[in-house]
């Protein structure tokens, strides 16, 4: 591989070792995601006389959060296409434009909780309510964290420029921003489809 | 790898409508289908992975780089641990006498 | 919150450590300013991010814990000594034993072998540090934040009590409401990230970082057993995370993951706790391995026998780790296949530790062996720890487990694997590589005393547990009739476990005693050794090595010296890049310890207002793009010099 064809964040020994080792962390971050699941699994049923998840569960905007995220992933996926153009201001755009849709996707998500205790399940009522608010919550809390790291690293791009080290940096941000998308599928797919079906 | 990434990002629009095809899809067999619960959960659980599949390849390059083979190995080790703990605990926890706890 | 819910009072024996911490910190803190050391302590070691001195630091931190963890086993001892005694209370008991489990396993032996490990590694590859030198840093910060927070609970806020294995429903707010079992939740949470980001680290330093020609197949076998225990670490932490988390919300937000009301299952939390606590037991154990088998490889003069199958054992023994966690509560009445399975995976766990045990002695075979102080604590390792491996098979079988579970047998079994398995091991690695560490070794007279004393103090003390295991006495008793007849067995294996603390006395005194007199000219290679470590100066320099090593072979540098071939040309020298020191570690790790310690103590307000504090941190790290410094040619060939006389 020359320089040329290589994109830039795998131009240093020290940027390529940041690359793999944040795919090992996002390996510890799977197996993290699947004990929320597995815990949830064996609670979900558990609801001490109080809603269950077919009460609750609102099918449009747990859409809407969805499309959210699918679509903040593919915009972020535009800016490291962008990043290796070298096209600056594409990348700072279409970032942008993934913070605001992760932002709305958490203020859905806030709502939604707001929806929740409103029916009467809160984190105290039973197995069922705290396992999904623990599992949604650590979700919508990797989304929050990542919101503002990508913030920051955006302020860092723009006054840097383009370099190796602040494209491995963006790189490895849209790595966990991706991650974090393929976390919603199954929690869409196994906490509000099974919930709502079965 | 660089034809790729200069040209038009094909790939990435194609895993963006694939996923929300796949997404839509997984509602309707959910709503609008007279399968049994476990089969319903079977298509749209196959079609979950099939969405990170997506993910995984078309929008986070793993098998970019020269560690492209480590990190796919990595993805397939977490994978199976991943496997092991949930169908472990369920397994574990809801058969013989635990299963009398619900 | 009142004064006496705060600090600790009413007990004599806590009293006392109380005024002895206050009176050590006074002290240290008077002295450090005496001497006008600050400035050094700041720049030399609490910024370093070199690995050695972190694994140092890590080796020091075990040995303090050591002594804690040690303490607190010597009181459960002095208790049961004879019938009926009352020097501990009930309570005072189970505080002991849970603080007893939990530091010996998070917070000697995981720093131990990870400080072993953060010296060696990069060594043994040829490498100038670990891939992420300022992440290294943290983890051991973090780790001792973590440690820090946990052992100030006797005296502020009251130990935990419900075993180290804190299994609900007793662990719950319902049954112990103090703050005690906060801590456990908080401080392990702490020390865990630490050791994830150690897991992280090392996987990546050893696929990326290995001198050039080092090949899967040429890696000294401790850094394959380093390897395969970080996989495990990334592979089971996460697990431990997630159980602490639901604690943490069970605890202090009323949430019912393990609560027997609304719909909790406390079922779950045994089996998240053994989904990461087996494993755990295989990340102490194997590093521990992989230095048993350079120390044995070292001084019987041999190639490890076997290496490949040794390779494969380890990493079948990481596969397996992962299937086996059922074998901790087989009596909760799982169904009958549950149970087959994993008597079946854990019995299988036999094969490949009897592939290594049998390589082992291969390679001393016609050997010729010399019976330094580390290879005596890996010869004395292989019988010890094949009773604990035996017994361990007897308690793997489902059946008859339901007569061992939960009886001293199982106390008896574990201690005859972690202690042989791991203490041996970090005993037998700090002698073979104190050397590498400080340019002098402990003394092998003294360290006789040490082996002798500590070996049979072991066996005395946990042997007779077997016994009154199998005679129905069930762990964490604090007291018994005399009726049982126990009596006799366990004033033994008391008189024992004094004899296994004067053997750590005299480790403590061989430190000293070799850090005053012994001599330090001990050359780059005092034990003939064959890994790439003993290529360079003792102790190492600070960039670890001058030239980048090549490397043809297995055990490279014992066929380089055989062929005359370990100079140093000076036209190979080159500018060494090396990272620079960074604040940014202790004072994130800081910055942890404080919120958890307001989080222990359930002021959230408090919590949150510091929790600024770790976003400052954060910021810090991520604009700081200090890209190291250069060390230079001409202090390279000095350097060098000073211990190679002239460079070719």
């Amino acid at each position: 591989m020359t320089s040329q064809s290589t994109p830039l964040e795998y131009q240093s020994q020290q940027t390529r070792m940041n690359i793999l080792g944040f795919w090992t962390f996002l390996g510890a971050e799977i197996v993290l995601f699947s004990t929320l699941f597995a815990s949830y699994f064996i609670l979900e049923h558990n609801t001490a006389g109080g809603p269950t998840g077919q009460d609750v569960f609102v099918l449009k905007d747990v859409l809407i959060e969805t499309f959210l995220l699918l679509t903040s992933s593919f915009t972020s996926g535009l800016a490291i296409h962008a990043l290796r153009n070298n096209d600056l201001k594409g990348v700072l755009i279409w970032k942008i434009i993934t913070l605001v849709l992760g932002a709305s996707f958490l203020a859905y998500e806030i709502n939604e909780f707001f929806h929740y205790v409103h029916e009467g399940v809160t984190m105290q009522t039973s197995g069922f309510a705290s396992a999904l608010f623990t599992l949604l919550g650590t979700h919508g809390a990797h989304v929050t964290f990542g919101i503002i790291w990508i913030a920051l690293l955006l302020v860092q791009v723009a006054r840097r420029g383009i370099t190796v080290q602040t494209s491995s940096k963006l790189f490895i941000a849209s790595l966990y921003w991706h991650f974090l998308d393929v976390v919603w599928i199954f929690i869409f797919t196994f906490v509000y489809l099974k919930g709502m079906v079965m | 790898m660089s034809a790729k990434s200069h040209g038009f990002p094909w790939n990435l629009l194609v895993g963006f409508i694939l996923s929300i095809a796949l997404t839509l899809l997984a509602v309707f067999v959910a709503f609008q289908t007279d399968f049994s619960g476990h089969v319903i959960l079977w298509i749209i659980g196959i079609m979950a992975i099939f969405q990170a599949i997506i993910q995984l390849f078309m929008f986070m390059h793993v098998t970019e780089g020269k560690e492209g083979i480590i990190n796919v190995v990595n993805m397939v080790n977490a994978i199976i641990l991943a496997l092991i703990i949930v169908f472990g605990t369920i397994w574990v926890l809801t058969s013989g006498h635990a299963s009398h706890m619900h | 919150m009142s004064f006496d819910e705060f600090f600790v009072t009413g007990d004599p024996l806590i009293l006392g450590s109380q005024i002895a911490i206050g009176l050590t910190m006074v002290g240290v803190i008077v002295l450090v300013t005496y001497l006008k050391k600050w400035k050094w302590l700041w720049n030399e070691w609490f910024t370093t991010v070199d690995h050695k001195k972190i694994g140092i630091m890590y080796i020091l931190a075990g040995v303090l814990m050591f002594f804690r963890g040690g303490v607190d086993g010597l009181l459960m001892k002095a208790q049961t000594s004879r019938p009926g005694l009352d020097i501990l209370d009930a309570q005072h008991y189970d505080e002991v034993f849970t603080t007893h489990g939990v530091i010996m396993i998070l917070f000697m032996a995981m720093p131990m072998l990870i400080g072993i490990m953060n010296v060696v590694i990069p060594l043994q590859i040829g490498a100038r540090d670990v891939a992420f030198p300022k992440l290294n840093a943290f983890s051991f910060w973090v780790f001792f934040a973590g440690a820090m927070l946990f052992n100030i609970s006797f005296v502020i806020g009251g130990s935990p009590d419900a075993g180290w294995t804190s299994y609900f429903p007793l662990a719950g707010k319902e049954f112990t409401p103090g703050v005690g079992n906060n801590y456990y939740a908080i401080a392990l949470q702490i020390a865990g990230i630490g050791t994830l980001a150690t897991g992280v680290n090392f996987i990546v330093t050893i696929i990326k970082m290995r001198a050039p020609g080092m090949s899967w197949m040429k890696l000294p076998i401790f850094v394959w057993t380093t390897f395969i225990t970080s996989i495990i670490i990334v592979a089971a932490f996460p697990i431990l995370t997630i159980a602490l988390l639901l604690m943490t919300l069970d605890r202090l937000f009323g949430a019912h993951f393990f609560t027997v009301a609304a719909g909790g299952d406390p079922m779950l939390w045994l089996n998240l706790f053994w989904l990461w606590g087996h494993p755990e037991v295989y990340i102490v154990v194997l590093p521990a391995f992989g230095m048993f088998s350079e120390v044995i490889a070292t001084f019987a003069r041999k190639n490890l026998y076997g290496y490949k199958s040794m390779v494969y054992a380890v990493a079948g023994i990481a596969f397996l780790s992962m299937l086996v966690w059922v074998h901790h509560f087989y009596t909760m009445g799982n169904s009958a296949a549950v149970n087959s399975i994993f008597s079946l995976t854990t019995m299988m766990i036999a094969i490949p530790t009897g592939v290594k045990i049998f390589n082992w002695l291969f390679t001393m075979r016609k050997g010729r062996i010399e019976f330094s102080n580390a290879m005596l604590w890996s010869l004395a390792f292989i019988p010890c720890f094949t009773i604990g491996g035996v017994t361990g098979v007897m308690l793997a079988m489902a059946a008859a487990d339901y007569q061992y579970h939960n009886t001293m047998f199982l106390v008896a079994h574990f201690h005859y694997v972690l202690i042989p398995g791991v203490v041996f091991a970090v005993f037998a690695g700090l002698y073979y590589w104190w050397p590498k560490m400080f340019g002098f070794k402990l003394n092998e007279k003294i360290g006789k005393w040490h082996f002798w004393l500590f070996v049979i103090g072991f066996n005395l003390t946990f042997m007779p547990m077997f016994f009154v295991g199998l005679d129905g006495m069930s762990r964490r008793m604090y007291t018994y009739a005399e009726s049982t007849g126990w009596g006799p067995w366990l004033g033994f294996s008391a008189v024992g476990s004094v004899i296994m603390a004067a053997g750590f006395a005299a480790l403590c005194y061989n430190i000293y005693w070799s850090f005053r007199y012994a001599s330090r000219d001990v050359g780059n290679d005092p034990w003939n050794g064959r890994t790439l470590e003993w290529s360079t100066a003792s102790p190492a320099p600070h960039y670890n090595f001058a030239v980048v090593p090549k490397v043809e072979k297995l055990d490279d540098f014992w066929y380089k010296k055989k062929k005359g071939d370990t100079g140093l040309k000076k036209k190979d020298l080159k500018p060494v890049h090396m990272p620079s020191n960074s604040w940014t570690p202790i004072f994130l790790a800081a910055a942890f310890g404080i919120v958890g310690f307001f989080l222990v103590f359930e002021w959230f307000t408090l919590a949150i207002i510091s929790g600024i504090l770790i976003v400052i941190g954060l910021i810090a790290n991520s604009f700081d793009y200090d890209d190291g410094y250069h060390v230079s040619v001409e202090e390279l060939e000095e350097e060098e010099r000073e211990w190679r006389g002239d460079l070719q």
